[in-house]
This record gives C-alpha cells, sequence and structure tokens, in this order.
C-alpha cells in the first residue's frame, strides 16, 4: 500500500467483517437485525473489493463496489417492505416462526 | 491521496483507529438487544469503513458510501424500526442452544479459513501493490469508467434499483384481499 498497512491487513479485518455478519445472520431472530448483518457482510466485501482495486491499480473493484451498494440499497427497500408487511398483518417478527409462504 | 501522502507512523494509526471503531461497532450491530441501538452502530461501521476506504485512495467510493449508505439507507432502516417498535429480543439469553453454538462454530470456521487462505498467499503477489496515478478514485475518473467500459453494469444497476423500487410500492401498498 502507500506507506501504511499492507492488503493482507484490509482482507483480515473484511474476513473478520463478514464472519460477525454471518453470525449476527445465523444468531439472531429479529429480521431487521438479520438485515442489518446482512449489511455488514456486503461491507466486508466491499472493503475487500476495494482494497484488491487499490492493489492491482485496477478500477474495476470500485466499480463492483459501486454496484454491490447498489444492490444493498434495494434489498434494504425490498426487506424493509417486507418488515412492513410483516408487522401489518400482526405476525411475530421472528424469522423462525415465519417459516411459510402463505399469506 | 491526501491522508496517503502523510508518514507512514500517521497512516498506521488512524487505521488502527477506524480497524478497531468498525470491528467494535460489528460486534456491537450483532449483540445489542435493541434494534435501535443496532442500527446506531452500524452508522458507525460505515462510517470507519469509509476511513478505510479513503487510505485506499477510493474517495468517490467513500463519500458514496457515507452519503448512500450512512445517509439514506440507515434513516430508512431507523424510520421502520421506530414505525414497528422496540422488540427486544436477548440474543445469549437462556443459555447457549445448539443453533447459537452451531452458527458461532461456522462463522469461526469461515473466519479460519479466509486468514489461512491469506496467510498462504501473504508472502507472494499480495505483498506487492501497484502506483496508481493521481486520478486514482476520484469521481471524474469513476464517472469516466462508468460511461465507457463498465456502462452496461451501470445501465442494469439502474435497472436493479428500479425494479427494486416498484417491488417496494407492492410490498407496502395498503391492497385489501378477500380471505382466500
Amino acid at each position: 500500500m502507500l506507506q501504511g498497512p499492507g492488503i493482507v491487513w484490509y482482507l483480515g479485518l473484511a474476513a473478520f467483517l463478514f464472519a460477525t455478519g454471518a453470525l449476527g445472520v445465523l444468531i439472531r431472530r429479529n429480521p431487521l437485525i438479520v438485515l442489518l448483518s446482512l449489511e455488514i457482510m456486503l461491507n466486508g466485501g466491499n472493503l475487500a473489493l476495494i482494497a484488491f482495486a487499490r492493489h492491482a491499480g485496477n478500477g474495476a473493484g470500485q466499480i463492483f463496489a459501486l454496484a454491490v451498494m447498489a444492490v444493498a440499497a434495494s434489498e434494504v427497500c425490498v426487506g424493509l417492505g417486507l418488515v412492513v408487511a410483516i408487522n401489518r398483518k400482526r405476525l411475530d417478527l421472528d424469522v423462525d416462526k415465519l417459516s411459510e409462504l402463505r399469506g | 491521496m491526501i491522508i496517503g501522502s502523510a508518514g507512514p507512523v500517521l497512516v498506521w494509526i488512524v487505521w488502527v483507529l477506524a480497524g478497531f471503531a468498525c470491528l467494535a461497532s460489528a460486534v456491537a450491530v450483532v449483540s445489542f438487544s435493541n434494534p435501535f441501538y443496532s442500527a446506531l452502530s452500524l452508522i458507525g461501521n460505515l462510517g470507519s469503513l469509509a476511513i478505510l476506504y479513503l487510505l485506499l485512495s477510493a474517495e468517490f467510493v467513500a463519500a458514496a458510501q457515507v452519503l448512500v449508505y450512512a445517509g439514506a439507507v440507515m434513516v430508512m432502516f431507523l424510520f421502520v424500526i421506530a414505525y414497528v417498535g422496540p422488540r427486544m429480543e436477548t440474543p445469549w439469553a437462556g443459555g447457549p442452544g445448539w443453533q447459537s453454538i452451531g452458527a458461532t462454530l461456522a462463522a469461526g470456521a469461515l473466519f479460519l479459513e479466509i486468514i489461512v487462505a491469506l496467510g498462504l498467499k501473504a508472502g507472494g503477489r499480495l505483498k506487492h501493490s501497484e502506483h496508481v496515478h493521481r486520478t486514482f478514485g476520484t469521481p471524474g475518473w469513476i464517472g469516466r469508467l462508468f460511461l465507457t467500459d463498465h456502462l452496461l453494469a451501470f445501465e442494469i444497476t439502474s435497472i436493479v434499483l428500479l425494479v427494486a423500487a416498484v417491488g417496494g410500492v407492492i410490498l407496502g401498498s395498503h391492497t385489501k384481499r378477500s380471505p382466500a
């Protein structure tokens, strides 16, 4: 990297973020916090992409990171729409109890 | 490039601070029982990630991170959490069930796997980074890339956003259906 930490440090941080997000997705029941943990996972991926873009001196990684950001915004839009729809039907906000697709 | 031109010690200090804030807020998001606090710590996480992006000379992505993520997306999150109402949930209460033990093992295995793969590769090509020109990561450069080399990705992203917006409206609309 410039003069600071090498790319391996950034990748290790990205791995920790991804693992933490995966842990949150697996253990939490509240769909809102599952979505928040999903954001952490996506951000870990983004950090790795940007670190590799800087490492290779190539812009494609940054473009990919911006596309991931747009996809994350879409996912939040649909996910929060689902949470609001579930809440309106007076169902429990618990991903373990929401096991049926029938309305 | 602004921060990168400073001394290496300063870069390391900023990296350690931002990295620690990033890790701590990520753990906080997963372990807070109140979703409101979780969302607030995710804003801290996104902010410290933006600092790391600046260290990697990705200025436009850092700005977009703060504006799009920490601004728009998190405001929407906080709005929905306030609309749904606070629902407490204690993630570690009631003793460790098989589900949380398995989840912790899976996440730890994932982390170790990536670290081992990194350690195996760390000495080789990952050691030397390319030198980049001064415009690397600036908005003008990103914009030129988006409209030349990556035009298809740019257009498909716009379609994805449109579809998601339509989906959000359909999911949120008050349609009263007769019970089947």
